[in-house]
């Protein structure tokens, strides 16, 4: 488990001054100079050297996606935006990088756009984080104020300018597109790909989109070097990593923590345990609501990091665990995110925009159990024709958590639909008429 | 005009200017982003009509004759404004009253008792569903989606504010003190320290004379 020695987020808890003075006294801002003179290339090698991948889902390795921009200038400027939407359900992590260590985000930032050949950084915050936005850019003013960042930035000779820019309430903005978009003033409907943002990104220039965690990472990481940070973890899983515990444990809390360690340990130590003991475990969704649920058997063993969740059929995402105890109605609790990706879709591509409505409808009645048995199978294939068939992951999103829980807990569904019909005396069909589900297929 | 307004009819203003206060703001909004792409300002000038709406009327929402005072601004035509307020869910295309209360339902609040809070809301204003505004005009009730302060579920957003580790009876209070007028602290109702577990830091607990990092 990590040691107070190795974290990075030394002010998670906001327990010591969030402003300029706090910060440099918890080394932040110390040399940056420095940094900046070993020069963009070294920068990039030393960021791929470490490891690090990005922090906001994908597991991307984020020195190779600051390797993608072009190193020569053709005339456009250059951006690097960073991914401050931080709306997927269990996830509240960034958001204590933007009210307690903002100075990390503010240096980071200039670090990671003199390398990527940007003077220009934007912040997308959702719009709900108005606190946090407005704590940010004291830090962003009282960096310009002492020359940090603006023109010649840290005594660089580097122009590094650093804008917030707060979103209005919609998931789908956290696609990287979608958030381009929302910058530039449109509704938040994603962009096809390619072309890629490294080629055309905001404003039709070379642009790299990271989270919040990944940007503001990079000046601890240049300064204590690539080795250390890759001595954390495990291979391919490198470093340390904000996560956050929600739901039915005894102390839920946002904490730093090393990748691969056991879930059941995370869960024990900073969670306080289950709800009622660990034997009281009905399931966790290890990293915010877009990746599969894992039963209790799979929680009892699996570590938390990329690989080993990818392994188990699942993934790390965010990192940002849901707990759920054995008093969970756990159709009702995947319902509440169909209701959710219903809400959020975009409206853009027809299989999300009338898929997710479908799956939240067909769920609603799950939960009830006024459904036939068949219709379990006909909801996995909506999940099928929705997921792959959109132009961003959304659709995927809300047809992952559906194939989870019939994958872990169809018998519960079924258990429910048999209830349903005991309670209302029939056998007859409850809803679909015969021959209607061979019809879907 | 066949554009429609959601406001009940006789609502909507017949006239709307930035005051002084909006041009000092969108003077600095405008300066972020290149003058060529002065579009980028649309979410920002919303926010900025809201805000005034809200200081001056007392009711934060943004009706239809102050987005064409904004696309006039930013010279776009004014359907880039009006598919920009009605997709993003924080611009109110219709008054709302004095306090937004904003409960997250989703599922990690859910599982830690926002039925609770809805519930304690309902009861404390008089709202029988979401979407619709108490009758003495004090409050709106809105049912959103994640507001990603999951470790402090379940939590009721008022206006721009966070109130978090939330039951019923601490949401009533919360409702009743705003009713007389005052704002309890934002944050976590039960002291606790933000994010941190309840019953004290479990990591970073040596702290008091922060470690400088690195190795400079």
């Amino acid at each position: 488990m990590l040691q107070d020695k190795d974290r990075i987020f030394t002010n998670l808890y906001g327990q010591n001054d969030w402003k300029l003075a706090g910060a440099r006294a918890r080394g932040d801002w110390d040399n940056t100079a420095a940094i900046l003179a070993r020069g963009p290339d070294a920068i990039i090698n030393e960021m791929k050297a470490s490891g690090l991948r990005g922090r906001g889902g994908a597991g991307f390795p984020t020195g190779v996606k600051w390797s993608f921009m072009p190193k020569k200038n053709d005339g456009r400027p250059h951006y690097l935006v960073i991914n401050g939407d931080e709306s997927e359900p269990g996830t509240c992590k960034d958001r204590e990088i933007l009210r307690h260590d903002p100075h990390k985000l503010v240096e980071s930032a200039l670090i990671a756009s003199f390398a990527m050949g940007a003077h220009t950084a934007y912040i997308y915050i959702r719009g709900e984080f108005y606190n946090e936005a407005r704590h940010l850019q004291i830090a962003i003013d009282e960096a310009y104020a002492a020359g940090l960042i603006g023109k010649n930035a840290c005594g660089s000779g580097w122009d590094f300018d650093f804008y917030i820019h707060r979103g209005a309430g919609a998931y789908i903005c956290g696609e990287e597109t979608a958030l381009l978009e929302s910058l530039e003033g449109k509704k938040g409907q994603p962009r096809m790909k390619p072309p890629f943002p490294a080629a055309m990104g905001l404003y039709g220039c070379p642009t790299t989109v990271n989270n919040v965690e990944s940007i503001a990472v990079a000046a601890t990481i240049l300064r204590r070097g690539a080795a250390w940070f890759a001595g954390l973890g495990r291979p391919n899983n490198a470093g340390s990593k904000l996560m956050a515990i929600s739901g039915h444990v005894n102390t839920p809390c946002v904490f730093e923590e090393e990748l691969g360690v056991p879930m059941k340990e995370i869960i024990e130590k900073h969670g306080g345990g289950v709800r009622g003991g660990w034997d009281n475990l009905l399931a966790v969704i290890p990293g915010g609501c877009s990746v599969p649920m894992l039963p209790r058997s799979v929680c009892d063993t699996v570590l938390m990091d990329y690989d080993s969740l990818r392994a188990e059929g699942s993934g790390l995402g965010t990192g940002c665990m849901i707990v759920m105890d054995k008093s969970t109605d756990i159709i009702a609790a995947i319902a509440r995110f169909s209701k959710f990706f219903k809400h959020e879709s975009c409206g853009q591509c027809t299989p999300c925009r009338e898929g997710t409505g479908w799956m939240m409808r067909i769920m609603e009645r799950m939960v009830e159990g006024r459904a036939e048995i068949e219709e379990i199978d006909m909801l996995e294939q909506v999940t099928r024709q929705v997921e792959g068939h959109t132009i961003c992951a959304l659709g995927d999103a809300a047809a992952w958590p559906i194939q989870g829980l019939i994958r872990r807990f169809r018998p519960v569904m079924e258990e429910r639909i048999r209830a349903y019909k005991v309670a209302h005396g029939t056998n007859r069909s409850v809803q679909v008429p015969a021959g209607m589900v061979e019809a879907a297929e | 005009m066949s554009v429609q307004s959601d406001a009940p009819q006789g609502v909507e203003p017949t006239h709307f200017a930035f005051d002084e206060e909006s041009e000092r703001q969108i003077a600095a909004i405008l300066a972020k982003y290149p003058p060529e792409r002065k579009a980028s300002g649309t979410l920002p000038l919303l926010y900025v009509v809201q805000d005034q709406m809200g200081r001056t009327t007392g009711s934060a929402w943004v009706p239809r004759v102050a987005m064409d005072v904004v696309a006039a601004r930013l010279e776009v035509a004014p359907i880039r404004v009006y598919e920009v307020a009605t997709f993003y869910f924080m611009f109110n295309t219709k008054p709302i009253g004095r306090y937004h209360l904003q409960v997250c339902t989703t599922t990690s609040c859910w599982l830690r008792g926002s039925d609770d809070v809805t519930a304690a809301c309902k009861a404390a204003t008089g709202i029988s569903n979401f979407g619709e505004t108490s009758k003495d005009g004090l409050f709106t009730l809105t049912e959103v989606e994640c507001l990603g302060a999951c470790a402090n579920a379940p939590v009721l957003q008022v206006d721009n504010d966070y109130y978090e580790d939330l039951d019923g009876p601490r949401t009533h209070e919360l409702i009743e003190a705003l009713r007389r007028g005052e704002r309890p602290p934002a944050g976590s109702t039960t002291g606790r320290m933000d994010s941190a577990p309840a019953g004290g830091r479990k990591v970073l607990v040596d702290d008091a004379a922060p470690k400088p990092q690195g190795q400079g």
